[in-house]
């Protein structure tokens, strides 16, 4: 395979499952450079876990085509599945054999030699913080514990493309560190990561490139920076006014706001009525662009007018929002 | 492309298959060696007590004739082999698909889904093969003697390799058809019917005088195992003809690899 195959690459691909009306996958198009990492953002029943079912030869399209490594995963699997490896949302270890041996038999599986592959054991137990416990059968295991010695089964093969199923969902924040901590060591390696995640936060975190999904189909896709810059009106600028009854009030000034450039809408907020003393109304505005350069701006229009700005606060996007925006609802 | 890059690419995933084949199974025979004395309890438990209570208690108190255990034997063979064979591989199967998802991992290797489904069936055959001989000595041990005959071997070893996998066939089709809330009831519903029409206990010719249990019977593909057993240990005791037994294990056994093979192909990709 050459440097300028993609690690992953798929074109209009469709998944209908029997029985259902509507396509689970509904014409999907990507592709994914070697060494990236790509994150699939989507709530439950987006479509997801049938793109990575499609991907890693565990089910079969209905139309269109999927290449993992330059090898078409629907015409030929059995060579798909060398170059790829998953490690799954729910513990699949083998019960019946010591960690240490789920890495070798792993590594046997795909015809790598013996010597070979207890040296790599050896290595992937210490780097995944598991070298004491490579004796131990996975039955008493902790989510945590089970999802690293996946993660170190999953790369004794060496695959081209890592696919991870919400690595992180259901670990105490200890393991999702160390989890998160291993990804980025993997990415600096060169180590193609497909991940899948409804954690916006994780995503932002990890991925070079994010594809937003729902109903089957992707609805954007770049990086998180991109994506979020992209919102209209997304970055917000809330703004505390000392009211001295002068007769202004927020409504009355959601017009001047407004023809600020930059200022997309204005929503007034309610009252604060904790300070009877010094009452203060508070407005939002939601921006394009910087907000923190219409701070400048609107204490000029608040002082043209005799009132003072008593606060500031800037807000900024999250993926959350730009999901919000292209789906209408929220990912939980 | 050139040829020797064409037959490259063909011959390529062949030797990966071999590989990942012959590693999957050195993953099971491990398995079993690591358990045996469990392995052991599990498939020669029945038999034993069956061979036991038939065979020596009642023929010593005097309520089964002479020479029943001679023709029970045969039977129990047939049973241990077709028994072990499905449980091998319905029960785990089951559990795999259903619940640890442990299947996944050999699902992913770079084999064929068929493979990993003959793998099973080649497991599961060569576990009950050795149940199948262990109940030999078990059988010397108990009834102080057993009926043998060396001309009778070949047919021996035939009936015990098309016993096995007829078992393992039923397994993988069984394995594969069940959910996991539906094991404990489907498996007692087939397992004791299974166990007792199979003429493992009685020889088919012998129930004339039960003409619609003889039907019954007829229709187990495990009768024609312990008939070919009769066949080559016990011949005077009327049996079914080995050239009617052999063809209709050979169809009952494709039928059934045929049917579980797509029934695993069902179970393993959506």
């Amino acid at each position: 395979m050459s440097s300028s195959t993609p690690a992953v690459e798929v074109s209009d691909l469709v998944k209908r499952y029997p029985k259902s009306p509507v396509n689970a996958v509904d014409g999907i198009e990507f592709a994914v450079s070697p060494g990236e990492v790509f994150g699939l953002l989507g709530p439950n029943g987006a479509g997801k876990t049938t793109t990575v079912g499609m991907l890693t030869t565990r089910v079969k399209p209905t139309s269109g085509e999927a290449l993992v490594g330059g090898i078409d995963v629907g015409a030929d699997p059995v060579r798909a599945r060398s170059m790829l490896a998953v490690v799954p949302q729910r513990s699949n270890l083998d019960r019946s054999l010591s960690i240490r041996r789920n890495l070798t038999f792993h590594a046997a599986y795909h015809g790598v030699p013996a010597a070979e592959a207890n040296a790599r054991a050896d290595e992937l137990l210490e780097q995944f913080g598991l070298r004491d416990r490579g004796n131990v059968k996975p039955d008493l295991f902790s989510g945590g514990q089970a999802q690293r010695v996946m993660i170190a089964r999953a790369l004794m093969h060496q695959p081209q493309v890592l696919f991870l199923d919400e690595p992180t969902t259901g670990l105490d924040p200890a393991a999702r560190l160390f989890v998160w901590d291993r990804l980025r060591e993997l990415r600096e390696r060169g180590v193609t990561l497909f991940l899948t995640t409804h954690d916006m936060h994780e995503a932002g975190l990890l991925a070079d490139r994010v594809g937003i999904m729902d109903h089957g189909k992707l609805l954007a896709l770049d990086t998180p920076e991109a994506l979020m810059r992209g919102l209209p009106g997304s970055s917000t600028l809330e703004l505390s006014v000392h009211a001295r009854g002068n007769g202004h009030s927020p409504e009355s000034l959601v017009g001047a706001f407004e023809s600020l450039e930059g200022v997309e809408r204005v929503e007034p907020l309610p009252s604060d009525a904790t300070e009877p003393d010094d009452p203060q109304w508070h407005v939002r505005l939601y921006v394009s662009g910087e907000a923190s350069q219409l701070v400048a701006p609107t204490a000029t229009l608040l002082a043209d007018r005799g009132l003072s700005l008593s606060g500031v606060e800037l807000g900024e996007p999250t993926l959350e929002d730009v999901f919000i925006h292209l789906t209408g609802r929220t990912l939980r | 492309m050139t040829t020797a890059a064409a037959t490259a690419t063909v011959t390529a995933p062949s030797i990966s298959q071999r590989r990942a084949f012959t590693a999957v199974l050195r993953r099971d025979l491990l398995v079993t060696w690591t358990e045996l004395p469990v392995f052991l309890a599990q498939v020669i438990l029945q038999p034993l007590f069956l061979l036991f209570v038939f065979g020596k208690v009642l023929s010593s108190l005097g309520y089964t004739q002479n020479g029943y255990s001679d023709l029970l034997f045969p039977g129990l063979l047939a049973l241990t082999a077709v028994i072990t064979g499905m449980q091998t591989l319905a029960f785990p199967l089951v559990i795999e698909f259903g619940w640890t998802k442990e299947i996944e991992d050999r699902l992913l290797a770079p084999m064929s889904t068929a493979l990993v489904a003959g793998e099973k069936v080649l497991f599961a055959t060569l576990r009950a093969l050795t149940a199948t001989t262990v109940m030999i000595p078990v059988g010397i041990l108990v009834l102080g003697s057993i009926p043998w005959r060396w001309s009778g071997v070949p047919l021996l070893v035939l009936a015990m390799v098309l016993g096995s996998m007829l078992g393992a066939g039923l397994g993988l089709v069984l394995g594969t058809a069940v959910v996991p809330q539906r094991i404990n009831i489907v498996f007692s519903l087939v397992f004791t019917p299974l166990l007792f029409t199979g003429c493992s206990q009685y020889p088919w010719p012998s129930l004339s005088r039960l003409p619609w249990f003889k039907v019954v019977t007829a229709c187990n593909p495990m009768t024609y195992v312990s008939e070919s057993m009769r066949a080559a240990l016990v011949p005077e005791v009327p049996h079914i003809a080995p050239w009617i037994c052999i063809p209709v294990l050979l169809g009952s056994i494709s039928a059934l690899l045929a049917i579980g093979v797509r029934g695993f192909y069902r179970r393993a990709i959506d």
